[in-house]
């Protein structure tokens, strides 16, 4: 009978995909992972139960597990830990249903730090999840309110039904019926102070946030690195 | 009766609390803190409700005097959503800032791309809550995801000094001071602890009007000990969120089996991968409630939500799904109660999935409603005004 030489629990090396990338490569990654500061409330050994599976909505509709995400984590198994973050993480919903986890685990928290560093580190699935995402990304970075009424277009959204054409249409002008002093805008949410917005730039420069996004999407780094540092240099702060 | 069947049906009667279950109370660490002068805590003055969360413990609900943290989302794509939170507050009279010093909370991007970190996300939390801390008015949180983000970013800070030292660092350089309010609370809550209030003012009969809930993700599920339960709704055995106001409002609220989903929003999905989200919304939610509870009204109480669960609707309709039921938040359905304006101001027309036939049972004539909007906004175009105001619509 064959001996059993290698760790029975662990995915085994060639079936996990990605050899052209190197173990000491994915070991890197993956300890970024583990080494973040919210790792350990976030996973606290798994029961392999499938409960976080069954409320799992992206479950459902995607070959795709919490359970999986967990589990690769709790016997660190880096190989498969690392062809997760190049071809599952991006299809969790961040709902945080899998929450109930009876062990305590927070399997979309694992999730979250998995995608930063992924983002961080120019991941391929990064970039792909995140093509089409930039305008978004440009617009929270650079203006402090996420989605904006001049978002709505028909051609954006032609499966939201005739309603997204009669808003954009009649944007300017139903934006001016709204009795909110703050909400008459059309590319913010709301109308955001110029000061408040020049706090979030020394935000996302201080915390490297901005850096982040520097290896995902360049063209989108370097738009907003040029006005956030030509408007924090007008005001005369120093980063 | 049997005794175990007695048993049985008593628990179902009455829900009681284990108190071995209750959750950890974070006020112990938030206290300490700054007890050693680590931070300041912003307390609920003394007008407040106390209301009941999931293990026990009582929450209290500032009643007025608020700062409202909005949504972009709301803002942006449901107006008529922050309007109504907005337009009750006045109706029943409690004074409020709807501040400019407000960024979002940046956790719809967080959630969907990653493009951001534990710090960053921490830091635009405080400025936030120091904003309000400086005008003395108390925080209200209108986003679901923003409610359990900061929930998320509050627990985060009390149990890591070294963020704490992080964020003080940029707090610094913005000349603010660290503070975390004694309560986060989410403007459910306050609709929630006003309930008998807003009951009171209500003009309209609405025992038929079938309603379901949605109760969103990120406001029960994401450090979730804080969140309304109450006994007497649901028998404790879920979020009381909602369905309390819609209970107090006298309207008939019904059950269905997939309660605890979630609306398939998914942050990214809803923008660049709505296939699942349409799924989901449609086959999991809005189905289930039209076979199970057949409601004239989906109420939820949050932003993706709505947006989800309304906008999901119309592409399932051409594949002759079993859907069609207008979305929109418990605010809006208040307010249309209290007598507010469909569109001047729950401004329905920003919404996808037909609202009309409600509006009929409800007893609103939405064609006089609809020709009086048109009117103002002549008037907004001739340049007779430039913008519709509160006191164009009784506030
Ligand atoms: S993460 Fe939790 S719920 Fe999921 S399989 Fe492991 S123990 Fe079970
Ligand atoms: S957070 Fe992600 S993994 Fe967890 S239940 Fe939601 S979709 Fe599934």
């Amino acid at each position: 009978m064959a001996q059993v030489t290698f760790d029975p629990y662990l995915k085994l090396e060639h079936l996990a995909g990605h050899a052209d990338v190197t173990r000491a490569e994915k070991e890197r990654l993956i300890s970024k992972v583990m080494a973040d500061r919210r790792f350990p409330d976030y996973l606290y050994g798994c029961y392999e139960c499938g409960i976080c599976v069954a409320v799992c909505p992206s479950a459902r509709f995607y070959d795709f597990s919490p359970r999986r995400i967990a589990q690769a984590a709790a016997r660190v198994d880096v190989d498969l830990m690392f062809q997760q973050m190049e071809e599952d993480i991006w299809e969790c919903s961040q709902c945080f249903s899998c929450l109930r986890c009876p062990r305590g685990n927070n399997p979309g928290g694992i999730i979250t730090i998995m995608r930063e560093v992924a983002v961080e580190e120019g991941r391929r699935s990064a970039k792909t999840a995140l093509e089409g995402y930039s305008r978004i990304i440009y617009k929270i970075m650079s203006t402090g309110t996420q989605v904006s009424p001049d978002m709505l277009q028909p051609d954006a959204f032609p499966d939201w039904g005739p309603e997204v054409k009669d808003v954009s249409e009649n944007l300017s002008l139903w934006r001016r019926a709204l009795p909110p002093e703050t909400h008459h805008t059309t590319s913010t949410g709301w109308d955001v102070a110029e000061s408040t917005i020049l706090e979030l730039y020394v935000i996302w420069l201080e915390t490297g946030a901005l850096e982040m996004i520097k290896e995902v999407d360049t063209g989108i780094h370097m738009i907003l690195e040029e006005i956030m540092e030509e408007r924090l240099e007008e005001e005369g702060i120093e980063i | 009766m049997s005794d175990a069947v007695g048993v049985i049906l008593s628990k179902k009667q009455k829900f009681e609390r284990t108190p071995d279950r209750r959750n950890h109370d974070f006020h112990e660490e938030l206290f300490a803190l700054e007890a050693a002068g680590e931070l300041i805590v912003q307390r609920v003055s003394d007008d407040f409700v106390s209301v009941p969360t999931k293990y026990g413990l009582q929450k209290k609900i500032q009643r007025g005097h608020l700062w409202h943290h909005k949504s972009c989302g709301q803002c942006g794509h449901i107006p008529g959503y922050s309007t109504s939170i907005f337009w009750i507050m006045r109706k029943l009279g409690y004074d409020y800032d709807d501040p400019r010093d407000q960024t979002s909370c940046t956790a719809w991007n967080y959630y969907a791309s990653a493009t951001s970190n534990q710090a960053a996300q921490a830091a635009v939390a405080l400025r936030n809550f120091a904003a309000a801390y400086e005008t003395g008015y108390f925080p209200l949180i209108h986003c679901g995801t923003s409610y359990g983000h900061y929930k998320e970013v509050r627990s985060e800070l009390l149990h890591q000094p070294e963020l704490r030292a992080q964020v003080r660092k940029v707090l610094a350089k913005l000349n603010k001071e660290m503070v975390i309010p004694e309560e986060i609370v989410h403007y459910s809550e306050w609709l929630y602890a006003m309930k008998d209030e807003i009951a009171s003012r209500s003009i309209l009969d609405l025992s038929k009007i079938g309603v379901t809930v949605h109760p969103a993700c990120h406001y029960y599920k994401l450090v979730e000990g804080d969140a309304i339960y109450d006994p007497d709704v649901y028998h404790g055995q879920r979020t009381a969120a909602v369905s309390g106001l819609v209970l107090s409002l006298g309207a008939d609220l019904r059950s269905y089996s997939t309660f605890f989903d979630c609306c398939g929003f998914g942050f990214r999905h809803i923008l660049v991968q709505r296939d699942f989200t349409r799924s989901f919304a449609t086959l999991r939610k809005i189905e289930v409630m039209k076979e199970e509870a057949d409601p004239d009204v989906v109420l939820t109480h949050d932003t993706g939500c709505v947006t989800a669960l309304d906008k999901s609707q119309f592409a399932t309709q051409a594949h002759e799904r079993n859907v069609g039921i207008p979305v929109m938040s418990e605010a809006q359905f208040a307010a249309l109660a209290m007598g507010a304006h469909p569109f001047k101001v729950c401004q329905l027309h920003w919404h996808s999935t037909n609202y009309r036939p409600l509006l009929e049972k409800m007893g609103i004539d939405w064609e006089a409603a609809w020709a009086e909007f048109q009117e103002d906004l002549k008037k907004l175009e001739r340049g007779d005004q430039k913008y519709l105001t509160w006191a164009d619509v009784g506030v």
